[in-house]
């Protein structure tokens, strides 16, 4: 069983993974070679093939859901047990092989170093090699836009799902985390929060194996989902704000 | 207009039957089929008493009595859909924080220290 032992340091890596087993093994590979002694907790989206052996013989331990509840509510899975488990960092590395693990000490160090409780691995800062699709650019690009008022200061990657978080955000995810598309709508429920994030140049490489599933229906569909959880949740925290008696804080 | 109020009325005949047989086979819970069961009866009075139904047109400014049992029955059916959904939304969530429980307390199982 993982341990947060009593380290203030401890690091838990989250994989979430549904029908990767071809990549997994891998991925929980290169996690334990660039992190060493760094435990790796693959959740399992109920998937068919046999994702969990090869997560478990790639060493890592498996949380295992007993229904598909799609990339929230396994990421938020994680994150509860990482939180339950005391741990004090969670990063979240994809199981499809996209997120280079050799980024993780950066994400980790910058975590620590800043404070901050969230901290995105960019493919949009520095020169890093890394190449988008034009429908995706696009999406980043326009979401950008609509994100830097609300934010108030620039994202550059905020469809990454390569992410650090600290206990403070653990808190919070674990108890409230965006069920489908997460990665737009938590920066918008931690800003209303007062909480901080930064941004570290990262590498996204090719897919392995399989095959992305986002075609221009879903493109669309991610879009509209996407705004409208990002103004539900504007309109919530700003009338909670409202509410809110003078002096309390800023609280959740 | 007295062909579509007996269309109407055997619509609303038909949706009653299906919702009762469905409730007695437990296909659906009772406290969900209220709603149909409301929607489907208030649609059949309203097809059977032409002078209530011309009354709600004269109230709601409408040209004719067609249009009224049309936006009428629309407008209840919209209420529901709408009705199903927060119940569909909560249900959805309560679902996934279970899930993540039975996952998590499945893993502390596994890995519980004899």
């Amino acid at each position: 069983m993982i341990r947060a032992g009593n380290s203030p340091d401890s690091l838990l890596v989250i994989v979430p993974a549904y029908n990767e087993q071809g990549a997994i093994g891998g991925v929980v590979s290169a996690v334990h070679e660039h992190v060493p002694g760094v435990p790796v907790l693959v959740i399992d989206d109920c998937s068919g093939d046999d994702t969990i052996p090869n997560a478990r013989q790639a060493g890592a331990e498996v949380l295992s859901l007993p229904h598909h509840l799609g990339l929230g509510g396994c990421v938020q899975a994680g994150y509860k047990l990482a939180y339950e488990l005391g741990f004090q960092y969670v990063i979240r590395v994809d199981g499809d092989g996209q997120h280079d693990p050799r980024d993780i000490p950066r994400i980790f160090e910058k975590l620590k170093s800043s404070g901050c409780e969230m901290v995105i691995g960019s493919r949009f800062v520095g020169e890093n090699g890394s190449r988008t699709g034009a429908v995706r650019s696009l999406g980043i690009r326009f979401f950008r836009l609509v994100l830097r008022p609300i934010l108030g200061k620039p994202v550059h990657d905020p469809t990454s799902g390569f992410v650090g978080v600290n206990r403070r955000a653990l808190d919070v995810f674990s108890r409230t985390f965006p069920l489908e598309y997460p990665e737009i709508e938590t920066l918008v429920v931690l800003q209303r929060r007062r909480f901080r994030f930064e941004e570290v140049p990262c590498t996204m490489l090719p897919r392995t194996t399989g095959r992305s599933s986002i075609t221009a229906v879903k493109s669309m569909y991610y879009m509209v989902h996407v705004l409208l959880g990002v103004f539900v949740n504007v309109l919530k925290f700003d009338r909670r704000r409202l509410r809110r008696p003078p002096g309390t804080g800023a609280g959740g | 207009m007295d062909h579509l109020l007996n269309v109407t009325t055997g619509l609303s005949i038909v949706l009653l039957i299906i919702v009762l047989v469905s409730v007695r086979r437990a296909h659906i819970r009772v406290e969900y089929s209220v709603s149909w069961l409301v929607a489907a009866g208030a649609m059949l009075v309203l097809s059977r008493a032409r002078p209530v139904l011309d009354a709600v047109r004269r109230l709601a400014g409408l040209p004719d009595t067609p249009l009224t049992l049309f936006l009428l029955g629309g407008g209840v059916f919209l209420i529901m859909f709408f009705r199903f959904s927060v119940i569909i939304s909560h249900l959805r969530d309560d679902n996934i924080a279970l899930a993540q429980r039975v996952a998590i307390l499945e893993y502390h199982l596994q890995h519980r220290e004899p």
